[in-house]
């Protein structure tokens, strides 16, 4: 599958997590194209971590304000019900678990739950921004990335090779491929891709799974 | 008592921000930063400063401006990545930095002003963050115990304050603002309208004046746009 459709997707997947009412973190890049994709009938309310609650769509080209920005310092608008706070406000709001869902983009997710998705020893270290802050306290935390990295190597490993963002953290990982659960310390495969065999699954696959009694089809 | 000062520069000496001094900074990205501040520090040339800012500008904005001329020793921040320069004088090991992760940082800071030595939070618990520091359990679930920042200087940005300090933000430029200027021992408070006392409605007030022991009213702001998206043109 070309890595276009791949995150096509993944993005579609994700966004049928989103329920009605929740309160939700986009992550930058991949996950913010998730707010696209908002099931008809449902309405989230999109926390931004730099302090806003209510995120509207981007602004018309000379209606962009400097003063309103999302995370990825992208220009936004507001939306009638939103409201703004200090930093230190918007992280007590995601420590104390007020945050329903967070959707973040992955370099590495582990058997067990651990994410890796902020540094890559060698290279240059940007920072993990408030991804730390995210998956250890949102109430729901879902992953999503492709299956394997630009070499074909698996990227859902027994162990994370990449220092970790959190331990124990991931609740769900969405692929292109697959969407998995975690339980407890435990890996389970709950939706599986057409074109995908559990065989060819378990071919890009380090880390071991059980397999759901119920498997879907991932659609 | 009178906090009103003439401009950044007038500020920034009766501060006495001095070389080696370690300054908070608001902002996040380019949004919400001192701009007169970081300009008036710059061209004092001030030396081996330590900054406390969620991010490093870019490499010709913001706290880039002092990058460029070589002011900055030590940055703790959460993400630094917009910022070509900042990279290679990382990389030729003449800039430190210490990552925090952004909530953290964020409650770092507010604790400091706020009187609370240290705190605990699950952030970075079994991570490199928590490497060197107290862990704890509480409840079933561990926890790392994160220290106060406290900061000598705090220069933060409001859109609207009275002359006896009172600050009124707009939108997302509030972010770190209000933390630092609680934490600074001595803040200085940028505005892009200067109001007389009375003006502003007190249940509107965001940084109430007790923190604030400088205010001017800046000039010239550019308040660029890191990263400007649209949406498509509406149809006639």
């Amino acid at each position: 599958m070309k890595s276009a459709s791949s995150r096509e997707r993944i993005v579609l997947r994700a966004a049928r997590e989103l329920k009605d009412g929740y309160y939700v973190n986009l992550g930058i890049g991949m996950p913010t194209q998730v707010a696209n994709h908002v099931p008809e009938g449902v309405q989230i309310i999109l926390q931004s971590e730099n302090g806003m609650l209510g995120i509207g769509p981007f602004p018309y080209e000379g209606e962009e304000d400097p003063d309103l920005i999302n995370a990825g310092k992208q220009t936004i608008t507001e939306l009638p019900g939103s409201s703004y706070f200090s930093s230190a406000e918007s992280f007590a709001m995601i420590r104390g678990g007020h945050i329903d869902l967070t959707i973040m983009g992955g370099m590495e997710v582990s058997e067990t739950g651990d994410l890796a998705n902020w540094m890559i020893p060698g290279k240059m270290v940007k920072g993990m921004g408030g991804g730390m802050d995210l998956v250890a306290s949102a109430k729901r935390v879902v992953i999503i990335m492709t299956h394997c990295n630009k070499k074909g190597e698996p990227k859902v490993l027994r162990e994370c090779r990449l220092p970790l963002t959190g331990v124990r953290c991931v609740d769900r990982l969405i692929t292109e491929h697959a969407v998995f659960d975690f339980d407890d310390g435990r890996m389970i495969l709950r939706e599986l891709a057409p074109e995908t065999s559990l065989d060819d699954l378990r071919a890009i696959t380090e880390a071991r799974f059980e397999v759901a009694d119920d498997l879907r089809e991932m659609v | 008592m009178n906090k009103v000062v003439r401009d950044a520069g007038e500020a920034i000496r009766r501060a006495g921000i001095r070389d080696g001094a370690v300054i908070m900074a608001g902002g996040f990205g380019l949004c919400g930063i001192p701009e007169n501040c970081i300009a008036a520090i710059r061209e004092a040339g001030l030396r081996e400063l330590t900054f406390i800012s969620n991010n490093a500008g870019v490499d010709d904005f913001g706290l880039g401006l002092l990058l460029q001329t070589r002011q900055i020793r030590k940055m703790v921040s959460s993400y630094v990545g917009e910022n070509a320069e900042f990279e290679r004088q990382f990389l030729a090991g003449e800039l430190e930095v210490e990552l925090v992760p952004q909530g953290t940082l964020a409650e770092r800071i507010r604790a400091a002003g706020a009187g609370i030595p240290a705190f605990y939070t699950p952030t970075g618990y079994g991570t490199v963050v928590a490497e060197g520091k107290e862990t704890r359990e509480f409840d079933g679930r561990m926890y790392v115990m994160e220290r106060a920042l406290h900061a000598d200087f705090a220069i933060v940005k409001a859109h609207v304050g009275d002359e006896a300090g009172n600050l009124v933000y707009r939108k997302t430029a509030r972010n770190f603002n209000p933390m630092m200027a609680a934490a600074g021992k001595v803040t200085i408070a940028e505005v892009e309208k200067l109001v007389p006392v009375g003006a502003i409605d007190p249940d509107h007030v965001h940084t109430p004046g007790i923190y604030v022991d400088f205010i001017f009213e800046g000039r010239n702001y550019e308040k660029r746009i890191e990263q400007r998206t649209n949406r498509p043109a509406r149809s006639a």
